[in-house]
């Protein structure tokens, strides 16, 4: 039997040793407070943070920021709603300055309404930001190109959505997950975007994901620290049963239990 | 009761709210205020002034809600131009399961169809197929209240003292009632702000009778009727302190979303865009924070109109009783152990 308990299962972006498979987004709770009580339950070892970049140039967003800061769990600021690698780069250096980190979950939008990753975009600013010293987290697709270019650049980790942001819709492209997953089996691959449900998230687990990132299906919960909650059973259930060894399917039922004082036969005999 | 000799710092909706109950109920009141008018440099004057504690219910805490349902009845008591006409909630097509969220997170609400959404809004007719219509709620146009509530201060006989640049030098009194919103933060140190922004425009071609409601999982809108064919649309909702104008990027966000609720609005007359900062704590809640001789009422976030009037009757009843006002309102009526 393989050893399984908890202590030597850590999630490491980056080398930093974590026990959470979860990173929370800090965006749209109902209050900071909730916010706070959302990441307690949800057991996160990261929250990502967005900077509008007026607000990060005047640091007028100082009130929440110390909020977050507060939370006491890694900060990994994002560069949401950049279009270009140059705003990318730019917000990135204004967001290592506020949260005295090197880490930067690398947001390119490439379009508006479904807010897809620009690819072209994302691993020009991966280049400039890797060899600028920071450790980057792209958020990307299931690209196995683009992820080879990423990693060429120096990313550590991978980070493919499942569905467009805050669509909850799940993990909508399984087949090239896996692939991902089974052409890197050593990288760190974490499932950006698109969970809405704590079922989604057991499944990537299950599927060897090292982690999920999510924040609309908690903040926009008609309970948001109850939704936490179940979002962190949920991901502990699928890492347990990633980990534990999923039974292959079969095409034929079979019994779990004989039925005492049946006789058992067999159909060759028939 | 022993009439005291209270001092109410700033005429914001908090402030005006807090002068006028206790003066009312016979307390010798001076309301001091930085600048020289009303709402002079305070979040009210970028107000929606929705009475809607219904639809606020869908991410404000169950005490706001209360405090709400006790304000309408208030406003109605003083202001004439408090209109009770409801709220329509819609929603574009591709935004429907928005629609069913709000349903499901809010109470006291019709769900009202084509014919019904064009009897009420007949200038929506043939634009939405289905709706949340909340009957109860109000509106008002923020100025006009707040006119309506420096007359009434003043003909109850409340002193108002403009222009107070020194804090530090107030009239004699019992008891101050802090009500300096953001101007308060260095005292309260949990106290931040968050930015509102909208429009007011001017339009011949739209009428409506009650806040319309789009919803949008980006940019939600709400428009609220004023008199003159004006309309204010708004808000954003920003996590930052920064009190300048309003961007082009908000302005961008409110005017597309004016204009997809309705075409017209893209031929109304822009007449001003407002920004300001809302005080808030990190739970959202409004609060009455005690020491011994100061309170402070502070934190209203975007329920200003919403909450004040309940506010102030309140604090009214605890200076009467010396009661706490209750397990409903343990977020909002407070000790100060430095917390804050």
């Amino acid at each position: 039997m393989p050893d399984l308990t908890k202590a030597n299962d850590k999630f490491s972006p980056y080398g930093r040793e974590l026990d959470s498979r979860l990173l929370l987004g800090t965006a749209m709770y109902p209050s900071p407070d909730i916010l706070r009580q959302s990441v307690e339950a949800s057991q996160a070892g990261i929250v990502t943070v967005s900077l509008r970049r007026e607000s990060a140039r005047k640091q007028t967003g100082q009130g929440f920021w110390d909020l977050v800061k507060k939370l006491g769990v890694d900060v990994l600021p994002n560069t949401a709603g950049c279009h270009t690698a140059k705003e990318a780069i730019t917000t990135a250096l204004m967001a290592r300055e506020l949260f005295d980190t090197k880490w930067i979950k690398l947001e390119v939008i490439a379009n508006d309404d479904t807010l897809q990753p620009d690819l072209f975009g994302l691993v020009e600013a991966a280049r400039e930001l890797c060899s600028q010293g920071f450790e980057v987290f792209p958020y990307t697709t299931e690209d196995l190109g683009a992820a080879d270019r990423l990693l060429e650049a120096g990313c550590e980790i991978l980070m493919p959505w499942g569905a467009p942001i805050g669509s909850g819709r799940g993990l909508n492209n399984i087949f090239a997950l896996e692939t991902m997953r089974n052409y890197y089996p050593e990288i760190p691959l974490v499932i950006d975007a698109g969970i809405g449900a704590p079922s989604h998230a057991a499944l990537a687990m299950e599927m060897g994901y090292d982690a999920v990132l999510l924040n609309t299906a908690v903040a926009k919960a008609a309970a948001p620290v109850v939704m936490a909650q179940a979002f962190a059973i949920a991901i502990d259930a699928g890492r347990k049963a990633r980990r534990a060894g999923l039974m292959e399917q079969r095409d034929m039922a079979s019994p779990s239990s004989p039925v005492v004082g049946t006789p058992s036969f067999h159909f060759s005999e028939s | 009761m022993t009439p005291q000799k209270i001092v109410v710092l700033g005429a914001g909706i908090t402030g005006l709210w807090q002068a006028y109950i206790l003066s009312q109920r016979g307390h010798d009141v001076t309301l001091v205020e930085q600048g020289n008018t009303a709402f002079n440099r305070a979040a009210s004057a970028v107000a929606g002034a929705m009475l809607a504690p219904w639809c606020e219910g869908e991410a404000a805490e169950p005490a706001i809600q209360e405090l709400g349902l006790r304000s309408i009845q208030l406003w109605k008591e003083v202001f004439g131009g408090v209109k009770q006409n409801g709220t329509l909630v819609i929603a574009q097509p591709r935004d429907r399961n928005e629609l069913k969220r709000f349903a499901a997170m809010t109470q006291n609400f019709k769900t009202v169809d084509e014919a019904a959404i064009s009897q009420l809004e007949p200038v929506l007719e043939g634009r939405y197929r289905t709706g949340l219509y909340y009957p109860e709620e109000a509106h008002m146009q923020p100025v006009e209240a707040m006119n309506q509530m420096v007359q009434l201060l003043m003909a109850g006989g409340a002193k108002i003292i403009w222009n107070c640049r020194d804090i530090g030098d107030l009239p004699n009194h019992d008891l101050l009632l802090d009500c300096r919103g953001m101007a308060a933060k260095d005292e309260l140190k949990t106290l931040r702000g968050v930015r509102g922004e909208l429009l007011v425009v001017q339009s011949e071609e739209i009428s409506l009778s009650r806040p319309v409601r789009l919803l949008h999982p980006r940019f939600p809108l709400y428009v609220v009727p004023w008199s003159g064919n004006r309309f204010m649309i708004g808000a954003t909702v920003l996590e930052s302190e920064e009190n300048g104008a309003v961007t082009v990027r908000s302005a961008l966000e409110l005017l597309g979303m004016a204009y997809a609720l309705h075409p017209s609005f893209g031929e109304a007359e822009i007449l001003s865009f407002r920004a300001n900062v809302r005080p808030a704590f990190p739970d959202n809640i409004p609060k009455i924070i005690r020491q011994e001789k100061r309170l402070y009422v502070n934190g209203i976030f975007r329920h200003g109109f919403l909450n004040a009037p309940a506010l102030a009757v309140m604090v009214a009843d605890y200076l009467e009783t010396g009661r706490h006002p209750g397990e409903m309102y343990k977020d909002v009526f407070v000790e100060d152990n430095g917390q804050w």
